[in-house]
């Protein structure tokens, strides 16, 4: 479940919710976070870290806030008519899912669920994301990030193929123990 | 529900009242639920024009890169270039968005994207230039990125907060795309005496284009004094400081001093090559300006 500064403004916001209200908001968050990532379906958007915040208002509009991986990400009209078709399952007919832009994701928003979740699908979970000062972005002129270690055999020694993998959030390497590729999500 | 019947289950359905399979899949609308209010002090036209600048050049830019799919050296590079495309569109729709929000015209990103012609595109020449061989992309793609993320790591404190926060998610974006070029720039130029000298030529080639990066257009410096862009001239220096350490770690000549600064793309004034690009960019919006799939 994704809690959000967003969202404990909104709930507070509400002059008393009845017991029934809370509950019907329960069930529309519950069923926007339990949504599948359409690239990496074994993820839910919660474990993600991109669902923002989901809201009923009085009139019984669900409000359900999501944030993109990467500008590009293609997926994320699919994520919308996903969290849509979720949430009016679950019994709503009003549903308006949003964009927030800010703060940007980053993949330090991954859940430890989320993390848990790609390893055991063979995805080496991103490290911590770069911490970046404000300012310029300094230049490295050698490769600084650390090796993921094998999702699969668990070794270290493992080697990098592209920075650039089959999604914009995957990076592609090989195990140089058991010499399998693997996917790493990558830290941005 | 395995993840390939849930991908497929959502083609077969019906359109209904969605549009997300109309150009783009839904592209129309990058900012949905957005707060976009102008912020105070801000020229709701010039912002336009800034957000058509910077997102056409990475518009042309994106479609230039997507020359090399098919045709890269390596698999592994098709994909990346692929992907450094992909961010840059990404990157465009939001700004393109954003521009028809700030001048008031309601223009969504496909409005821009495929109704302008060249004479209406922002970008600068650099992002039109043809792609030439490998080491050519990497030059571009090494300027222009180095360019770009100094420009929008300033913007991550505009006075405009839709922008801000289109800046702050493509500083990442960036940085990954500047590191790879840079990857490329130290492996040919340091390479092989053949892979040097193709390097070296690329780096000639396109640094008579440099100078305009840092040419200041009257939108930019408005904006700039307005809190809500960036003025490029301010940045040149910082930006030569990272290519000639990148380009002397690669064992190549140190760079000359950037061009004479002078205004040209961002004025609607183009080489030939934009014309073709836009061509094959939009010859399909424009054919079938109703389509879906």
């Amino acid at each position: 479940m994704v809690t959000t500064a967003h969202e404990t403004g909104r709930a507070a916001a509400h002059a008393g919710p009845t017991a029934g209200d809370r509950t019907a908001a329960e069930r529309a968050r519950a069923a926007a976070a339990a949504v599948a990532d359409p690239e990496l379906p074994m993820l839910t958007l919660a474990d993600l870290g991109i669902l923002r915040g989901v809201d009923l208002d009085r009139d019984g509009t669900v409000q359900v806030w999501i944030t993109p991986t990467y500008s590009g990400c293609p997926a994320l009209a699919e994520m919308r008519a996903d969290v849509d078709r979720a949430v009016r399952s679950a019994g709503f007919d009003r549903v308006r899912v949003r964009m927030a832009l800010s703060p940007a994701w980053t993949t330090d928003w991954i859940t430890e669920e989320g993390r848990a979740k790609l390893a055991e699908h063979g995805i080496s979970p991103p490290g911590r994301a770069p911490r970046r000062a404000p300012g310029p972005v300094p230049l490295t002129l050698l490769p600084t990030r650390t090796a993921p270690r094998c999702p699969l055999c668990g070794a270290a020694d493992t080697e990098e193929l592209s920075r650039f993998g089959a999604t914009s959030c995957k990076s592609l390497h090989r195990c140089r123990s058991c010499l399998e590729p693997f996917e790493h999500v990558k830290e941005i | 529900m395995s993840g390939d019947d849930h991908i497929y289950s959502v083609l077969g359905q019906e359109h209904g009242g969605d549009d997300r399979w109309a150009f783009g899949t839904g592209f129309t609308d990058a900012l949905a639920g957005v707060d976009t209010t102008l912020p105070e002090g801000v020229d709701g036209d010039d912002l336009a024009l800034y957000c058509q600048m910077l997102g056409d050049d990475a518009l042309v830019q994106a479609q230039r890169l997507v020359h090399w799919v098919t045709d890269a050296p390596e698999l592994e590079e098709e994909v990346a270039l692929a992907n450094i495309a992909l961010d840059l569109l990404g990157q465009a729709r939001l700004l393109l968005s954003r521009a028809g929000q700030a001048d008031g015209t309601g223009r969504d990103e496909d409005g821009f994207a495929y109704g302008r012609g060249p004479a209406e595109f922002r970008n600068v020449h650099l992002a039109e230039a043809p792609r030439g061989d490998f080491a050519r992309a990497v030059a571009t793609l090494l300027v222009l990125s180095t360019a770009r993320l100094a420009v929008f790591t300033r913007l991550v404190e505009s006075a405009d907060p839709v922008l801000s926060a289109i800046a702050a998610k493509a500083v990442n974006e960036l940085a990954y795309h500047r590191e790879y070029a840079v990857s490329w720039t130290l492996r040919l130029g340091d390479g092989t005496p053949y892979s040097h000298e193709r390097m070296a030529a690329a780096v000639a080639d396109v640094w008579p284009l440099t100078g305009e990066l840092f040419a200041a257009h009257p939108v930019e410096a408005r904006l700039a004094a307005q809190g809500a862009g960036v003025d490029p001239s301010a940045l040149a220096d910082e930006v030569h400081g990272v290519l000639a350490q990148v380009l002397t770690t690669a064992t190549l000549a140190a760079p000359a001093p950037f061009p004479e600064p002078a205004v040209a793309g961002r004025d609607g004034r183009h080489t030939p090559d934009l014309a073709p690009l836009l061509d094959e960019l939009q010859r399909v919006a424009r054919e079938h300006p109703e389509a879906t799939w």
